[in-house]
């Protein structure tokens, strides 16, 4: 059915475009009278025929898509160009002439920018800054490589008479090396989204593919002046100029896109009001970088990329939940859709007699020397940067590397940006440039994956981990870490530490909104999804049951609070313990009123089964080391990100820890480096009085009941521990949380959920820092230390012990 | 090195204490930092001379496959099979040749954050010891550790280069 509809509508266009030249006679009618109807084709031309286009390219992708066994073998780039192909020929049997090709206007100022946006808003920074010294090795060395010795083979090949008779000077032979050298991230990415490499492997392709921009527009450019300057003017000091140029074109470039992604973080920090068209300042922002680039004659595809980076993690802290998922699928919707269009111009611009000029010799060996020089190029600077690297990449993965080396869409623009007075040749150029283009997406797309696959390459971790691995994988993240402080290092984490103090300090405070800042504690974050989720379930409840009528029943409502990850539709207790059929033994004895409250898990790991999911719960609440996490970039698939900040917990339970031991050591029990078992069982009350120890932090510790792992804070804790303490900060007064004070069970009459509810919202006035780390302002404990009272004992003065707990 | 210039660990006795340990501050943001600490000293020792600590450490040297292994040289520290033995101490504190389960609930407990109850926890445990417990004794050895990460990239999560 869709295919009947798009051969309607190719018909229609062919149609229509045939027509205009009729049209254009009717409007020179004299008017005799008033028409009721006028057909004013020219009025609205243009745009209709864009729209008409971006409708077309679009529905081809609709029917490619509907056949996903053609696309799990072909790309869809390579079917998409296929069907360019198709549809220029129908256009030229029309018309005879090729009125549409993809001219270097429209695709660089119309259909690329975004595309580059789209890759560096989603770029996975982590990813993308630990691997940046071989991006940029490949990027810049690779490139001009290439562009050298493709340049300079093809003039040595043409002086050995291979091509026959051609007018092509070295100059324009390095110009020609220039443009065809570089690596396309439009192909890039179209064609390894379909073959989830593993990251390290994807982002250095990518990332090559992004910032080789630099090079070939220097390359480009220099080549350009030169074969506009002739020969016997370029002498040494023209060449520095020329070698400069690439500084100033790449860091420019890229200082440009800084500039616009600070500026537009800090707009996003002013557009509170103005929530429904916050999304589009960063359209409007990074196009401008884009333009603003290229009028500097600086690299605007850095420009763009380093906005989209410098921005990210800005606009999605400061701008609205909405406005952020907007900003997402907006950005997807246009490059998707650029993505698309370009494909299908490629193809249509080769059904175009007046460019092809043949020269067997001439393409061949473009071809042969462009996959040639890849392969060498990459492994000769792959076998120098492995010296540098902790893990080296792998011969295959090097193979892949070069392999994917596709050229695309900038390269064909660039050509035909070519001055066709001074390079007689031009034609031919552009000729080969097309053929090179569609060798790499389609054959070396289309291979792509068998490669992958038959090279077994190591694929992106797409099938769920054990716990056992994702566990695992923390402890080597900490053990790592901590090795490293232990070693004195000043490894990637130092630099990345470094970075981070910086950027709390300096760009956080300034770029982000103060609602954003608080957000960053993730226990809120937390908190605030469990309250979201809470108000959805209750709704949802209410519905099944026909009415919220259950709402008024008191004891439900608090067992509707009660969070232990399981459905929500079984909340009422009497018809728990039939319905569930969990067989988690522990889980049958109703722990009552365990609140709202944000030391519960949050609700993404709640399941349709009855089960808790241990990996959902592990996903979310495993501490992520300093050195940091997975990431996925996709075209088609949109994560969120969350930030964590836990430095607080770790460091109150590791010093509660130490003490406990401590004390225990003190007290004649077990040895030190034994770690005290807490069971459930475990009746005995620990408490710790302050000592002045070594290894005390700020705060005493009781720790009671049946939950030990929940820390009970009393207030006057301050002792001096020159090792932990170096700025005299005024210690933090405490006061028990509530929800921890009792350990009593269902006996207590107000549910613990509403007094925390009572306590909030906490107001910044009393909000106190818990410690002086210098890596987080921001304190895990706001909620309890929101009313406590200003003054603070800072005297070392026992505290009275807490209750007994009672029995459970 | 770190051990006798450039790191925070003072030292002019020509061994270490886990009091200097616990003077490096980051030690203390890091939820295993302690077990990390206490796998430097062999069982019941109390100090760790610089030949022990650099052993310890040479646990984390990257992995190198092409060396070639003659039945004579003896296994390398930083081989997979002893980084992998060096985490799995991490959480057999007791040195008894298996993970059993509340040592594993210890490790979980440092681990996760502090939202997580209790049930919670022991119903990863118990998911955890399900998947990788082969032989149904309720506890992890050491190869059903090693089989069940098979599948992770050692050397990557495992090394640190060491001024190389």
């Amino acid at each position: 059915m869709t295919s009947a509809h798009l051969l309607l509508l190719i018909c229609l266009i062919s149609g229509v475009t045939s027509v205009k030249g009729d049209v254009a006679l009717l409007h020179q009618e004299v008017i005799t009278g008033i028409s009721i109807v006028t057909f004013k084709w020219n009025h609205v031309k243009t745009p209709y025929l864009v729209a008409l286009w971006i409708l077309v390219a679009v529905l081809a992708k609709l029917v490619i898509e509907s056949f996903p066994s053609v696309t799990n073998v072909i790309p869809e780039s390579a079917l998409l160009i296929c069907f360019g192909w198709i549809l220029g020929g129908i256009i030229w049997a029309a018309d005879l002439q090729q009125t549409f090709s993809l001219t270097p206007t429209v695709f660089f100022y119309f259909l690329l920018p975004q595309i580059i946006l789209d890759a560096g808003y989603s770029m996975p920074n982590k990813l993308f800054f630990t691997n940046l010294g071989g991006i940029l090795l490949y990027a810049i060395l690779g490139t001009v490589w290439c562009a050298a010795t493709l340049g300079l083979s093809l003039w040595g090949c043409q002086a050995g008479g291979a091509m026959g008779a051609l007018d092509i000077g070295l100059l324009q032979y390095l110009l020609f090396g220039s443009l065809i050298a570089a690596v396309d991230p439009v192909a890039v990415l179209a064609v390894f989204e379909q073959v989830h490499v593993n990251e390290v492997l994807f982002i250095m392709v990518f990332g090559e593919s992004l910032l080789n921009d630099g090079v070939t527009v220097v390359l480009f450019n220099v080549f350009d002046a030169f074969v506009k300057l002739g020969g016997p003017r370029i002498n040494a000091v023209e060449i520095i100029k020329g070698i400069i140029s690439f500084f100033v074109v790449a860091f420019g470039g890229s200082l440009v896109g800084l500039a616009f992604g600070l500026l537009v973080s800090l707009l996003s920090k002013y557009t509170k009001n103005i929530q429904i068209i916050e999304p589009g300042f960063i359209f409007v922002l990074g196009y401008l970088s884009y333009l603003t680039a290229d009028m500097l004659s600086l690299s605007a595809i850095l420009s763009v990329t380093f906005c989209g980076v410098s921005c990210q993690k800005y606009l999605n802290s400061n701008m609205a939940e909405s406005s952020v998922n907007t900003v997402r699928y907006v950005m997807k919707v246009f490059a998707n859709g650029s993505e698309t269009i370009i494909f299908v111009f490629l193809g249509i611009s080769a059904i175009d007699k007046t460019i092809w000029v043949w020269n067997t010799g001439f393409v061949l060996l473009t071809l042969f020397f462009t996959l040639v020089y890849r392969f060498i190029g990459t492994f000769i600077q792959t076998w120098w940067l492995n010296q540098y690297r902790l893990v080296p990449i792998a011969f295959i993965d090097q193979l892949i590397m070069s392999y994917g080396g596709l050229r695309g869409a900038v390269a064909y623009g660039l050509a035909t940006m070519l001055d066709d007075q001074r390079i007689k040749e031009k034609k031919l150029m552009i000729g080969t440039t097309l053929i090179v283009v569609y060798f790499t997406v389609i054959l070396q797309g289309v291979t792509m994956k068998p490669f992958v696959t038959w090279l077994k390459v190591k694929r992106a971790a797409v099938a769920e981990v054990t716990l056992i691995e994702k566990v695992q994988n923390k402890v080597f993240e900490h053990s790592l870490v901590a090795i490293e402080d232990i070693s004195g290092q000043i490894g990637d984490n130092y630099l990345r530490g470094k970075w981070k103090i910086f950027e709390e300090k300096w760009m956080s405070r300034f770029l982000l909104t103060s609602e954003a800042r608080k957000k960053q504690d993730y226990i809120f974050n937390v908190f605030h999804q469990l309250n979201l989720k809470d108000a959805v379930d209750y709704v949802d409840e209410g519905e099944r049951r026909g009415s919220l009528e259950f709402v008024r029943n008191e004891s439900a409502f608090i067992n509707f609070k009660k969070k232990l990850g399981d459905e929500f539709s079984e909340v009422l207790p009497d018809i728990m313990a039939a319905a569930s059929d969990d067989p988690d033994a522990m889980r049958r004895d109703p722990v009552s009123s365990v609140s709202l409250q944000m030391h519960e898990k949050t609700m993404q790991g709640t399941r349709e089964t009855e089960d808790i999911d241990a990996h959902h719960l592990l996903q979310q609440h495993l501490y992520k080391g300093r050195k940091q996490h997975l990431h996925r970039y996709s075209r088609n698939h949109l994560d969120i990100n969350t930030d964590d900040n836990e430095v607080q917990e770790i460091f109150q339970r590791t010093m509660r820890n130490r003490l406990e031991s401590f004390k225990s050591a003190k007290m004649g029990l077990a040895p030190a480096k034994t770690i005290t078992k807490h069971t459930k069982k475990d009746q005995q009350q620990k408490v710790i009085f302050i000592y002045s120890i070594e290894y005390m932090g700020y705060y005493t510790i009781a720790s009671g009941g049946s939950f030990p792992f929940r820390v009970n804070y009393k207030a006057g804790a301050g002792i001096e521990n020159p090792t932990f303490m170096p700025d005299p900060d005024p210690m933090a007064p405490m006061q028990i949380p509530p929800w921890q004070a009792e350990d009593e069970p269902d006996g207590s009459t107000v549910s613990p959920s509403q007094r925390a509810q009572v306590r909030l919202p906490w107001t910044p006035t009393n909000l106190r820092r818990l410690a002086p780390l210098r890596i987080s302002t921001q304190s895990t404990d706001s909620f309890a230390q929101a009313d406590t009272p200003a003054s603070q004992e800072k005297d070392k003065k026992w505290p009275p012990p807490p209750p007994p707990p009672s029995d459970k | 090195m770190g051990f006798n210039g450039t790191s925070p660990l003072l030292d002019q006795r020509g061994e270490l204490r886990p009091e200097d340990f616990g003077a490096i501050r980051e030690l203390s943001m890091n939820p295993i930092g302690d077990r990390i600490i206490s796998a430097f000293f062999s069982p019941g020792k109390e100090t760790v001379d610089f030949a022990s600590f650099v052993r310890i450490l040479a646990h984390f040297h990257p992995t190198e496959t092409s060396r070639s292994r003659d039945g004579v040289q003896p296994e390398p520290a930083n081989s997979r099979t002893r980084k992998l033995k060096f985490a799995f101490q991490l959480y057999d504190q007791d040195r008894d040749g298996k993970i059993s389960r509340e040592e594993l609930l210890q490790v979980l407990r440092t681990m996760l954050e502090m939202q997580v109850t209790e049930e919670q926890l022991q119903s990863i445990a118990e998911r955890a010891i399900q998947e990788a417990d082969l032989d149904q004794d309720d506890a992890i050895s050491f190869d059903e550790f090693r089989k069940s990460l098979e599948k992770v990239d050692i050397d990557h999560k495992m090394s640190i280069r060491f001024l190389s």
